[in-house]
């Protein structure tokens, strides 16, 4: 299907590679693949980070992660969408989600990328929970990743 | 019965992840709430502080939304995933 919506949550890593692939398989009629990867990074909200752990809402997590992108399909032409999140266990640089959309030209598989981030921050029932050099910490809400909804 | 879970930073402050409560009719999450903070007077500070999001049938909602008995209702803090 060209324009199939694919939804994983999971604890195993992710091929970068492999996932370009399959959003490109058998697929002529759409020019532009934009993937965005998100890692875990060593300093957050003033605190040195050693790793994460996260928490979701199994069964939610998932209608919540395909609502976002057929809300996105609505709003632009698109091929494929692909939508990974990971939870569990993570280190340092490790990948955590994975956002990859297709289309005939670049501006709808930009923004429909960034749409997707950017409602998945506010609606995708994940919870972060740090280790850091002072102990454990839940990570707290970023008043931003509200306001970035309003440019849409 | 309906079953009311938590999850994340609540359900270690609340210690429990899922309690359920007999709702004889329809109710809103405020009210449910309430129940909730009658039944558990320790609960009152986690469960009234008004970032907390609802979601019921695993839908995000507001707290006018009606709850029926068998729905399935979470209570949780402000997501970070991503």
């Amino acid at each position: 299907m060209l324009n199939s919506i694919r939804v994983l949550v999971q604890n195993d890593d992710f091929d970068l590679g492999s996932e370009y692939q399959k959003l490109l398989a058998n697929d002529t009629e759409n020019g532009a693949v934009v993937t965005f990867t998100g890692l875990v990074r060593d300093y957050n909200q003033g605190h040195q980070v050693l790793g994460l752990t996260l928490e979701h809402y199994p069964g939610m997590t998932e209608k919540a992660l395909e609502t976002i992108a057929l809300e996105a399909k609505q709003k632009w032409p698109l091929g494929r969408i692909t939508i990974i999140h990971r939870v569990g266990s993570l280190g340092l640089s490790e990948q955590i989600v994975f956002v990859g959309v297709t289309s005939k030209h670049r501006e709808a598989a930009f923004s429909a990328s960034q749409f997707i981030m950017d409602y998945l921050k506010n609606d995708a029932p994940f919870w972060k929970k740090e280790q850091t050099t002072e102990g454990e910490r839940w990570v707290e809400f970023n008043d931003k990743d509200k306001d970035a909804l309003s440019r849409w | 019965m309906t079953d009311i879970l938590f999850f994340a930073q609540l359900r270690e402050q609340l210690g429990c992840e899922q309690v359920q409560v007999e709702l004889k009719e329809a109710t809103a999450v405020a009210d449910l709430i309430g129940i909730l903070v009658t039944q558990y007077p320790q609960w009152q500070r986690y469960l009234t502080n008004n970032k907390l999001l609802v979601a019921v049938n695993q839908t995000m909602v507001d707290k006018n939304h009606t709850i029926h008995p068998n729905d399935e209702v979470a209570l949780f803090p402000p997501v970070t995933g991503g």
